[in-house]
């Protein structure tokens, strides 16, 4: 499509767009290159009490934590939990949120004011509480934070579907596609999807970087997945109590939340400037 | 009045919603976990122990009953009692709700008042120093995780430089309760130590809670300047050769900001969900650290008081914020 | 001559994403005292940017402006210090009317909140330079009621009904009509010496655009303004001009006094033009061909592809200046002589 090469040469011009496609690239390499990447890659199941609370060295790089393990390692395997988190919960909040916008946007109707109002129930408390609350009563664990995460995420791809699928219905091309007698799958499938794929990449990139937070903060209140998984906010909390001493403790899990989460923001806003009028026009003049 | 038909729709909409809220909010603390009571009793309690209090509590009882039992006491205003405080909720809610409200309303301030000239600044000079400076902070602003950064303020502040102090709303003797909020009632009596010593509390929590704020303001207030530079009638006051800071600061600005307002309303929610881990991190006495410990003790009945509480307060801001949009933009008055 | 504007080899470019664009090659162009003159030409022949570079407000970033002088009353105001142009000449010799009069006003303040923001800076009983510096200026009572009294004057000038009234509504209150009358009121209240006025009825509905142009008229006669408007509209240009001026793809073809302008044009453009104006027997004559890319125009005479006197001397540079008759002068090798209708 050469929609789709218009808007990634767009892109490549967008300086900070392509920073943050580094940072994403380099989670990425993290998470799937630890264990070669590691200096001690056991240090996630291994405990040297006596190695503990040491500083930064050549032989910790960001030094020890309160159980003797090497902080970088167990930063680069926390990468696998972050972006397993990510993109589970955030696909996830788009298998549902998607179809219900959709569904809710198409028809009129008590079944769409049902829905809205769903969703709207789920966006009338701190996202945070909410998944906290779910998540508490669950118990922590990995699985149950991606379940709360999503839980709590997908109200926002619902609104931005549902919004978009109203404008569209009310642009001449639908209407006369559906005056010929096009039924309403064929109509979704082919005028509507499209359509719609570009606001829904750019809350998925920007979802990233909110869900990963609030990820962190699930962690940091204990509610994530058990010790001794090596969470970047779980590490943050642990790192507390040795402050002002360790401060590598501290320091090093945050920063690499904050280059991540940083990285899928700054990736979700080139994704913005780029494709909203222009991919329509894109695909307008590609499809003649 | 178009304001009365605008209250009333938003009312209309807030019953429901509210309804909604407190079902999912039963459900998740009723049907979810595995035994409610139990948790309540304890772990040395006895199984006939545990069976005598849910008969007591009423939680034998079938879940559709046991729900409109709880909406009918709040109906009279009787959100239960905390398992923890054994306090009656509203009381709990009450007596910390001013601590909450002063750290968000000074974020608040804060990042309005720095946020928006800021943002106007960056927008004139555009792609200056100044400009790619700000767009850091900005980016950044929504990047941090907030308990990290306030984290990293109780480092350097507290701990290494000893400008502040570590945590907590205030050490001493809080000034003679008027309002609540220290602040204003250290200045209400004169109390000038009283207030520093609030001040000095408060400042760490509020640059905590600000900082995503202000990132945010100075974004969309730069896009709407911006925006708005390239209207017509900018062109034409330029062509007629008023002075630059007088279109910038008078006409511009007030365009942009009719739109910056819906974002203030966004804003206050952003702030108080925000306030949640703020206040963890610095123990403040407030809603969130409720909320928060509420739910890891498992003591549901507040949990729900919290919700209510929460939801009621986004729907009363959102039609706030409507409300003042229909009067800061008089094209919405006349018609 | 004692000409008050007077432009002379004016080269604007325009920097964007297919390239440069020479949207101005060199105009040359007077405005004499008292006088209406009409710039005409189809869109995107630079009307709007000549507009704007005598005014001074392009877009900074995208246009450039390449050589030429723009003499206002003796001085350049290309090289004159920025700070006093705005001062002393934007909105006070010069002023301006837009095209469009429903976005020109602020929609959130009222008519005299603008009005007299205006007369604050721009009034004539105003001292220039005088006082702190902006936006801290005073605006002393006396003569904030002196100029609100100027103000409600020219308003009835215009043919405002119960001016005083009429201040106090918002912009958006007003019909099209009365907002472009607010428009010249306003471009007149400072007393300048020229109005530039940028297609001023375009947006207008058909039926009250006369109107409007033969208020303007009157009015600037009595005060012996000039004006120098641009129009894509010859039915325009005959209402109120003195002297016509035709601009075809940045460059100026033809200049002449109105009578002689629609009796007896000399440049093969404007003859088509004034011959594409449909007929009695509603009979249309196009020009053959398209208006050139300004990025890689033809070189000398611009119009020389389109022309049917195109010789290879249009093609190798641009026909200097050859003076007619009393002021009527056009830039070609091969004028035509002789009334309109002898050719197709």
């Amino acid at each position: 499509m050469s929609a789709a090469w218009f808007v990634v040469r767009r892109l490549a011009r967008d300086r900070s767009a392509l920073v943050g496609l580094i940072l994403i690239g380099a989670l990425v390499l993290a998470a799937l290159l630890a264990p070669v990447l590691a200096t001690h890659p056991d240090d996630v199941f291994e405990l040297h009490p006596a190695e503990r609370l040491q500083p930064p060295s050549p032989a910790h790089w960001l030094g020890t934590d309160r159980m003797g393990a090497d902080v970088y390692s167990r930063l680069l395997f926390g990468a696998r939990i972050t972006i397993l988190i990510g993109v589970i919960a955030v696909g996830a909040s788009l298998a549902v949120g998607v179809p219900v916008g959709l569904v809710a946007g198409y028809y009129h109707g008590w079944l769409s004011d049902l829905l809205m109002r769903a969703s709207d129930i789920f966006l009338a408390v701190p996202q945070v509480v909410l998944a906290i609350a779910i998540a508490q009563t669950l118990g922590p664990s990995l699985p149950n934070v991606i379940l709360a995460l999503s839980a709590t995420y997908w109200p926002w791809f619902a609104r931005v579907v549902y919004a978009e699928t109203r404008t569209l219905q009310k642009e001449v091309f639908v209407e006369s596609t559906a005056a010929l007698g096009a039924s309403p799958w064929r109509l979704t499938a082919l005028h509507v999807l499209p359509n719609i794929a570009s606001p829904i990449i750019v809350r998925a990139s920007i979802g990233m970087g909110f869900t990963i937070l609030t990820a962190a903060a699930l962690g940091f209140l204990g509610l994530g997945p058990p010790p001794p998984t090596p969470e970047w906010g779980r590490t943050i909390a642990e790192s507390r109590e040795f402050l002002p001493d360790a401060w590598w403790y501290a320091a090093a899990p945050g920063l690499a939340i904050f280059l991540t989460v940083m990285g899928f923001n700054l990736l979700g806003d080139g994704l913005r400037d780029v494709l909203d009028p222009r991919l329509r026009r894109a695909r307008q003049a590609a499809d003649g | 009045m178009r304001l009365l038909a605008l209250a009333l729709h938003r009312l209309a909409w807030f019953v429901p919603t509210l309804l909604g809220l407190l079902v999912l909010t039963f459900v998740i603390s009723r049907v979810i976990p595995a035994d409610p009571v139990a948790l309540v009793a304890g772990e040395t309690a006895t199984p006939a122990q545990v069976e005598a209090l849910r008969r007591q509590l009423g939680y034998d009882r079938p879940l559709p009953v046991q729900f409109a039992d709880y909406l009918a006491r709040l109906a009279r205003g009787d959100m239960g009692t905390s398992i923890f405080t054994r306090r009656p909720i509203v009381e709990d809610l009450a007596h910390r709700l001013p601590a909450t409200i002063e750290l968000t309303v000074v974020a608040m301030v804060v990042s309005v008042l720095a946020g928006i000239p800021l943002g106007v600044v960056s927008a004139l000079w555009r792609n200056s120093l100044l400009d790619h400076a700000l767009r850091v902070v900005t980016v950044s602003g929504l990047a941090i995780a907030s308990f990290w950064l306030g984290i990293m303020l109780q480092l350097l502040f507290a701990m290494r430089l000893g400008w502040t102090p570590l945590n907590g709303r205030l050490q001493g003797f809080p000034p003679e309760a008027i309002t609540g909020f220290y602040l204003v009632d250290a200045l209400l009596t004169g109390d000038g130590p009283a207030f520093g010593a609030a001040l000095r509390h408060l400042a760490l929590p509020a640059a905590t809670l600000a900082f995503p704020a202000l990132a945010t303001l100075v974004r969309f207030t730069r896009a709407g300047v911006l925006d708005v530079m390239q209207s017509n009638f900018v062109l034409y006051e330029r062509a007629m050769g008023l002075p630059r800071s007088v279109i910038v600061w008078k006409y511009v600005l007030r365009s942009a900001l009719t739109s910056t307002v819906t974002q203030i309303g966004l804003l206050f929610g952003i702030l108080l969900a925000g306030a949640v881990v703020t206040e963890a991190v610095f123990d403040w006495p407030g809603i969130g650290t409720y909320a928060v410990s509420s739910i890891l003790q498992s003591d549901y009945n507040a949990v729900m008081g919290f919700t209510i509480w929460a939801g009621t307060i986004f729907i009363v801001v959102n039609l706030l914020v409507d409300v003042v949009h229909t009067l800061v933009d008089p094209r919405e008055r006349t018609t | 001559m004692a000409e008050l504007l007077a432009v002379r080899g004016l080269r604007v470019d325009f920097v964007g994403d297919g390239g440069v664009a020479q949207v101005l090659d060199g105009i040359t162009l007077d405005v004499g005292p008292g006088e209406v003159v009409g710039l005409v030409g189809e869109s995107g022949c630079g009307k709007t940017t000549l507009a704007r570079a005598i005014l001074g407000i392009l877009p900074a970033g995208a246009a450039r402006v390449r050589g030429g002088e723009v003499r206002f009353k003796g001085a350049d105001l290309l090289r004159e210090d920025p700070a006093v142009v705005n001062d002393r000449v934007r909105g006070r010799a010069i002023t301006f009317i837009p095209q469009d009069p429903s976005t020109s006003f602020s929609p959130l303040f009222s008519v005299q909140t603008q009005i007299m923001d205006l007369m604050k800076w721009k009034s004539p009983r105003a001292d220039a330079g005088g006082g702190r510096r902006p936006p801290f200026r005073r605006y002393p009572r006396q003569r904030y009621r002196a100029d609100r009294a100027a103000v409600l004057d020219t308003l009835r000038a215009v043919q405002i009904p119960e001016p005083g009234r009429a201040l106090g509504r918002l912009p958006h209150e007003f019909s099209g009509g009365q907002r472009q009358r607010l428009m010249i009121a306003m471009a007149l209240l400072p007393q300048p010496d020229l109005i530039i006025a940028d297609e001023p009825t375009t947006a207008l509905d058909v039926t009250i655009q006369a109107q409007i142009l033969r208020l303007l008229r009157a009015l600037v006669k009595e005060r012996g303004v000039s004006v120098l408007f641009t129009t894509h509209d010859l039915g325009t240009a005959h209402e109120i001009c003195d002297r016509v001026v035709v601009m075809y793809a940045g460059q100026e073809m033809e200049a002449a006094p109105a009578e002689a302008f629609f009796a007896r044009p000399a440049h093969p453009y404007t003859r088509r033009l004034l011959a594409s104006v449909p007929g009695p027997a509603g009979e249309l004559r196009d020009i053959p061909g398209e208006v050139p890319s300004l990025v890689a125009p033809p070189s000398g005479c611009r119009f020389h592809p389109r022309c049917d006197y195109a010789t290879p001397e249009c093609r190798a540079g641009r026909p200097a200046l050859r003076t007619l008759a009393a002021g009527h002068g056009v830039r070609c090798h091969h004028p035509v002589d002789g009334p309109l209708g002898a050719d197709a």
